[in-house]
């Protein structure tokens, strides 16, 4: 269990998919193009489509729905599909069969619908409006839905291990631009990391920033540059958005009095706008500050460096966020 | 086309299919008096694709039904009280409360699969059982119903594609009842024969008169038998008419009285029940007893899901997720 070798963020996910494809056979994965030696469009699948070949790892037609409604009908018969949609983007397609038929099926006639849908998400790589996004929050607003969001590669590899293992769907948010750019220790074995369970990133006292994804990083550097002018502040990975671990975000929050909360998605009513209304109904006797949150512009992705650096969040506008909150 | 049923099976799909009748003819009474909640929806005309089709399948074979299909859930086991709690929405209907009349209606104890309002949401997820099946090399079919409206979209095309470089033990029957809601066929498609569909994707494509239950049995079995020897996915196009509104509260004026005339004359409940009288199989006496057990058992079931409790709204938010 100790933590000795460094994974990237990639390895990790590939290393969690092999890990229970071993020990489960009702694991199988689908998607397009993640078979044979191309083994997906970022290669999350080589390893296991050469471990375990086609009939474990299946491409299908460019057909969405159709393909992930089949894995509602398999996960119904007791399997466990884990379906890539290519970019999370692309997840739209396949959106009745998510949010209508998986989503409901267990309060509807107590089926369970046990599957994952790896969804490659995030931007900032200059990928343009339909290989950018982050939709997560279209399905935390869903019942019936789980949705995680790991931001490391320990978490990348032991969330995956539980939302398979999780007899719920599961939509598993990984962030591509951290694929090969981040490496970090990663466990060995087959532990998975619960679901619903937040992680302080980096502890501190005067502020809390409240994200997931890859603005972690972002963050922590953040927290790290204003340390210098001694503002200690607290980052909480929440790595599970559904469901949302608030016990660690009222915790964290009675401690620094202030809260930052930050994504990468755009900001209009997204995860973020849960978080803040949550805290300000139940620590605004804990604040000293108004909750501010940080995230997208409300416009579609833009393609061109200079405007999809105005478009994101980034350790700049935390910092300036950061230290508009400590002024206040 | 009933040569191949013996008489045990004659007599079974007669009595499958008047109990579908009276249970049907039943909820249309109960909700037109007020003593039903919600909407519901009738599936008159349509009992001998849904008792046929049912009825060709084995038992650990997998079907996923819709909403005219009330007699395949009768077929597969369902018993009328717990379909009609279901449709009061009380605690012992198959949803407990959570899903209306027969959306739903899922339970994996009878192989049948619950369906939700977007009715082709049922063909992938059919599909993606047979898939299960093949996977584990387990002799099984999976069956789904669709209607004529869901034939235009998208999902319908993706499945059968899919199902087809799948070679997937998938049957699908298409539900040709001429209207989708208040949209008549010709408003919906420029083809005459839903069948031909099948061609584009390299899957077999039968047409059959949706109105005679041997020929449903018949083409069905052929399909299952297909599918399961490894044959691959099969759709088969039912033609028959929707002889009473979308749903309860829709009159259907907009469907001219002539055709419903005419498909009234081959009324699938009475035309079986003709044929089996002409062939010896059922005497007057017996038919006349067949419709009395069947209208007992429709009372017996009304009774017991009209004195069956409501869920208790303390429990309005669980199982939203397994535990």
């Amino acid at each position: 269990m100790t933590a000795t070798r460094q994974l990237t963020y990639l390895d990790a996910i590939a290393e969690a998919l092999a890990i229970e494809m071993e020990n489960d056979p009702d694991v199988i994965v689908l998607g397009t193009d993640v078979g044979g030696d191309f083994g997906g469009a970022f290669k999350v699948t080589k390893r296991v489509a050469a471990q375990f070949g086609p009939l474990r790892v299946k491409n299908m037609p460019m057909t969405e729905l159709a393909f992930i409604g089949a894995a509602n009908g398999m996960a119904l018969m007791g399997m466990r599909p884990v379906v890539e949609v290519q970019f999370a983007d692309f997840i739209s397609t396949g959106f009745d069969s998510i949010v209508q038929y998986a989503a409901t099926t267990h309060y509807r006639w107590g089926a369970s619908v046990p599957w994952v849908i790896r969804a490659p998400s995030d931007g900032g790589i200059r990928s343009g409006p339909f290989h950018s996004q982050n939709p997560e929050a279209w399905f935390v607003h869903t019942p019936g839905l789980k949705v995680v969001a790991p931001a490391t590669p320990e978490d990348a590899k032991g969330l995956l291990l539980a939302a398979i293992r999780d007899d719920n769907p599961v939509i598993y948010f990984e962030a591509k631009p951290l694929y090969r750019s981040l490496k970090g220790p990663v466990s060995d074995g087959s532990a998975a990391i619960p679901l619903g369970v937040a992680r302080i990133a980096r502890a501190g006292d005067d502020l809390s920033i409240i994200t997931y994804g890859s603005t972690v990083h972002d963050s922590v550097q953040a927290a790290d540059e204003v340390a210098g002018d001694g503002i200690s502040v607290e980052v909480i990975d929440l790595r599970s958005l559904k469901p949302m671990d608030t016990d660690a975000i009222l915790e964290s929050v009675a401690k620094t009095g202030r809260a930052l909360v930050v994504h990468a998605a755009n900001r209009m009513a997204g995860v973020g706008a849960e978080v803040a209304a949550f805290i300000g109904e139940e620590a605004f006797g804990d604040l000293d500050a108004p909750v501010r949150r940080l995230g997208g512009l409300d416009i579609p992705i833009p393609f061109s460096p200079p405007l999809e650096d105005a478009y994101r969040v980034g350790p700049h506008s935390i910092v300036q966020a950061i230290r508009e909150m400590v002024a206040w | 086309m009933s040569e191949s049923l013996d008489s045990a099976a004659k007599l079974n799909l007669a009595y499958w299919m008047r109990l579908t009748r009276t249970l049907d003819d039943a909820l249309v009474a109960m909700w037109k008096q007020g003593r039903g909640v919600g909407g519901t929806f009738s599936g008159k005309g349509h009992e001998a694709i849904a008792v046929g089709a049912g009825y060709a399948l084995g038992p650990d074979d997998v079907v996923a039904p819709m909403h005219r299909d009330l007699g395949c859930y009768l077929v597969r086991g369902m018993s009328p009280e717990r379909i009609m709690a279901n449709q009061l929405g009380k605690e012992p209907g198959v949803t407990r409360g959570r899903d209306a009349n027969l959306h739903g209606m899922g339970d994996l104890e009878f192989n049948i699969i619950g369906f939700v309002s977007h009715l082709p949401q049922s063909l992938p997820v059919a599909l993606g059982a047979a898939m299960s099946f093949q996977y584990r090399e387990e002799p099984r079919v999976a069956l789904t119903f669709t209607g004529d409206g869901s034939s235009n979209t998208g999902l319908f095309h993706e499945t059968l594609n899919l199902a087809a470089v799948q070679k997937a033990p998938f049957v699908l029957v298409v539900e040709n009842n001429q209207y989708a809601y208040s949209t008549p066929l010709h408003e919906q498609m420029a083809i005459e024969d839903i069948a031909v569909r099948a061609q584009a994707h390299g899957v077999v494509g039968e047409i059959v008169d949706g109105n005679d239950v041997a020929a449903v049995h018949a083409v069905v079995s052929a399909a299952v038998a297909r599918a399961r020897d490894g044959g691959g996915p099969t759709l088969i196009e039912a033609k028959t008419m929707r002889m009473l509104g979308h749903a309860i509260h829709d009159g259907a004026e907009y469907v001219p009285a002539e055709l419903l005339e005419k498909w009234q004359e081959r009324d699938p409940v009475t035309l079986w029940e003709d044929t089996l009288l002409e062939e010896g199989v059922l005497s007057p006496e017996r038919l006349e007893r067949l419709h009395s057990e069947c209208r007992d058992e429709v009372e017996a079931a009304i009774a017991e899901a009209e004195k069956a409790p409501l869920p208790d709204p303390a429990t309005v938010a669980t199982g939203v997720y397994a535990p």
